[in-house]
């Protein structure tokens, strides 16, 4: 599996990120990164305690990290999310927290997929 | 260097600001957002120094401008293109440092035109005074004295509108104060004698010819410099009465400048030779001046030549040695004062720097807690061992707030420690404080010593602490185990006699209300123990005696031992003492310890009917213990007024074999 097969699983923009960050290594390497920020965890937790201010923050740590990889699909639910939060929880964020856990999902299971194929 | 969130930004900008060149800061963060650390950034004035990049993917106008309003330099939305953030912060770290270098030229440059400045000036009034055949001092000594009475002037009233950037000017104007005398003849000059009434009046000349020189000066007419020396050249011999030259101008009417001028020109001439005097002393030339025999002058600048003139020759002498480098460098300062916004000279960066090199160093060495806290954001930041003692973060926001500090220090500990640092002043900045520290569940005693410190303001305002903790555990508890064994008996463990009266005498003050009784017992026949068994029989009968003792107090009760085999109680009791005693009574005596019966004779006093006064009641006491022992011992006795003049034991500790075959029967015999 290649970088840019990953991105295709993952429902991102490989061209777009190559086309701003300096190369594919660097790319790979947050991309590696990616997996083990405590973000998604915090998000899950934090709701789950309904601290929604911690959540907002997670949202829109995992909103920005993927904006910047180009995780198109799970940016786009973390976004919709971290607004759904910005003011305490609104009353369509528990369904955008389930796109969110799905999107998820599918980009740990790309990227683990990528790691395991290349060996890293 | 990289933080997890604002906070910790906060803290790394506190610690290494001058080492930080550039700052990329996001907005949406834990514990402190980025709107609140360019806050504190500005409220400390970081932000002048530090450039600030902000990306994040808010993208809102009202954030950016709000960004930039916080003075960030740049703002750069997500997804962001890794060149473009390359090329902006190379940009801004240029253009940053190269403003600090044109800092740096630009001060260099003042503080040479300053050095030209005066040497110019210092050259042009040195030919009118060489003409003059005068010391080459004389225009130092003007301006040393002129800058050191406009500074006196300053402290003392706020009437005159100098401020201290004005006195680098009249200082220089001041040199200029007598160059009309270069239209003055040879012959005028320098004549030996008296002048006539004609010479005086050329003489007299040299202050308009100075002042209409400067008018003449065709460029610069609005220059400060020209206005002022203008000034003193004209008016630097008028008198505060009204009866000097050339205008006759009186008291206030005469410009200050020309007033401090007129006096430092009067005290140099009188401690200078000149051709037709020989130099006064100082203490002559002040006596002379305050005598009124060389004018007359304003009241306040001959209030400030009285206090001030012992300092007088010292800095006159320290005006002839490094005279021109210190002025300068003193005028440069206040220069500089004008442009603070250009902030700190790389040499003081530099100062700085090394000494929180140092100040690091120390911290890391000893083994103590060393804390500053800020007020404004209300932080306290530790050395990494005392937060590491602690278990807490070298950064702590609202520390009173803070679950784990408010677990190691107790409420009531908090709230004196607030109350003491509250009592500080600027002139009692510092601060000490003895307290128990909750560590891991267990107390410990330690001690904070702190000094507060305060703004530069009028009046100082209260900005934070700096201060350190030490463990004072160990001497603490040493201290309190020799307060133990000096108030303890130490055969039986029970209070000695000197530290119960004190702890009586103080239930008696604090309770003036309160019923008690005290209580005197001896063991009978105790001689005896010691005489067939041997002391250290005894020594067991009295721990043992002791024991049963401790057995039959109640918690709020005093026992102690007196002395040889006497004991004391005191005792709090309401309503009916008598079955109080009797139990008391019969819980002790009645026992054996191994073949030694134990039988006391005990006296009982009652503050009711003897008073609060300790020495009063111990007496009542003992004598009712005496009536005791005369009539055959082996019970307890109420003191009553029957026995008021009746000897004691105490003064006359009885034989066993003394029999008290004389006595009256007992009278209330409660056995």
């Amino acid at each position: 599996m290649t970088l840019k097969e990953c991105y295709a699983a993952l429902g991102g923009d490989y061209d777009g990120v190559l086309s701003r960050l300096p190369s594919e290594k660097f790319v790979q390497k947050f991309v590696l990164k990616f997996v083990s920020d405590g973000s998604y965890d915090l998000l899950l937790r934090s709701m789950e305690e309904g601290n929604y201010a911690e959540a907002f923050r997670a949202a829109h740590t995992i909103k920005g990290v993927c904006q910047n990889l180009d995780f198109t699909q799970l940016y786009r639910s973390s976004s919709e999310l971290s607004e759904a939060l910005r003011n305490g929880c609104s009353p369509e964020a528990p369904a955008l927290v389930e796109r969110v856990k799905a999107d998820y999902q599918q980009t740990l299971e790309a990227i683990r997929a990528y790691q395991a194929s290349a060996g890293l | 260097m990289e933080a997890e969130n604002g906070l910790e930004a906060v803290s790394a900008l506190q610690k290494h600001r001058t080492e930080i060149d550039l700052v990329l800061l996001d907005i949406v963060m834990p514990e402190m957002d980025g709107f609140e650390v360019l806050s504190v950034m500005n409220r400390n004035h970081w932000i002048e120094d530090i450039p600030v990049i902000m990306i994040s993917s808010e993208t809102a106008p009202a954030h950016i401008e709000r960004a930039y309003n916080l003075g960030v330099t740049d703002f750069i939305t997500r997804p962001f293109n890794a060149l473009i953030v390359h090329r902006r912060v190379v940009n801004t770290t240029l253009l940053y440092a190269k403003q600090k270098k044109l800092v740096s030229m630009v001060t260099d440059q003042i503080y040479e035109k300053e050095r030209q400045n005066t040497l110019m000036i210092d050259i042009l009034s040195h030919t009118v005074e060489f003409r003059n055949g005068e010391s080459g001092y004389h225009v130092l000594h003007i301006r040393t004295l002129t800058e050191f009475f406009l500074q006196q002037l300053l402290l003392k009233t706020d009437r005159y509108s100098i401020s201290p950037a004005d006195i680098p000017l009249i200082c220089n104007a001041s040199a200029l104060h007598d160059i009309g005398k270069i239209a003055i003849p040879d012959a005028v000059l320098n004549k030996p004698g008296r002048f006539t009434d004609e010479e005086f009046a050329i003489m007299k000349t040299h202050t308009t010819v100075g002042s209409d020189m400067m008018d003449n000066i065709p460029v610069h007419k609005n220059d400060p410099l020209i206005s002022v020396t203008r000034s003193i050249c004209r008016w630097h011999h008028e008198r505060w009465d009204g009866r000097g030259y050339p205008d006759g101008l009186k008291g206030d009417e005469i410009p200050i400048g020309a007033q401090v001028v007129a006096l430092a020109d009067v005290y140099d001439a009188l401690t200078s030779a000149r051709v037709y005097k020989p130099p006064y002393s100082h203490e002559k030339a002040i006596e002379m001046i305050l005598g009124g025999e060389c004018g007359t002058f304003n009241p306040l600048l001959m209030e400030i030549l009285q206090e001030s003139a012992p300092l007088l020759p010292e800095r006159l002498q320290g005006g002839e040695q490094g005279s021109t480098s210190l002025l300068e460098m003193r005028s440069a300062a206040q220069e500089m004062h004008h442009y603070e916004e250009l902030s700190a000279s790389e040499r003081t960066l530099q100062l700085l720097e090394h000494e929180r090199m140092k100040f690091s160093f120390f911290a890391a060495m000893s083994q103590e807690i060393q804390f500053e806290y800020t007020c404004d954001p209300s932080m306290v930041v530790l050395n990494a061992w005392g937060a590491n003692y602690l278990g807490l973060k070298e950064t702590v926001m609202d520390p009173m707030e803070n679950p784990r500090i408010r677990e190691q220090i107790s409420e009531a500990n908090r709230s004196s420690l607030i109350r003491i640092i509250n009592s500080a002043t600027p002139a009692q900045p510092m601060v000490s404080y003895e307290f128990q520290l909750t560590l891991d569940g267990q107390p410990r005693w330690c001690r904070i010593i702190a000094r507060t410190t305060w703004s530069g303001d009028e009046p100082p305002q209260y900005t934070g602490v700096i201060g350190k903790a030490v463990d004072i555990h160990d001497s603490q508890m040493k201290l309190a185990a020799l307060e133990r064994a000096a108030s303890h008996d130490t055969l039986t463990g029970l209070l000695n006699h000197a530290s119960a009266k004190k702890r009586i005498v103080n239930r008696l003050e604090d309770e003036r209300d309160g019923q008690f009784a005290l209580v005197i017992f001896d063991l009978d026949h105790f001689k005896t123990a010691n005489d067939t068994y041997g002391h250290s029989f005894g020594d067991e009968v009295l721990k043992f005696l002791a024991a049963k003792i401790r057995e039959s107090i109640r918690g709020a009760d005093i026992a102690a031992r007196v002395g040889g085999d006497e004991f004391l109680m005191f005792l709090a009791y309401r309503g009916n003492l008598e079955p109080i005693i009797s139990r008391i009574y019969h819980s002790i005596s009645g026992s054996c310890y191994e073949q030694f019966p134990i039988s006391l004779s005990m006296g009982v006093a009652r503050t009711e009917m003897v008073g609060t006064e300790y020495d009063a009641l111990f007496h009542a006491a003992d004598q009712a213990l005496y009536q005791v022992k005369r009539s055959g011992r082996g019970r307890y006795e109420f003191y009553n007024e029957t026995m008021r003049n009746m000897l004691s034991v105490i003064s006359s500790i009885d034989s066993e074999t003394s029999e008290a075959n004389d006595a009256d029967e007992p009278k209330g015999d409660n056995e």
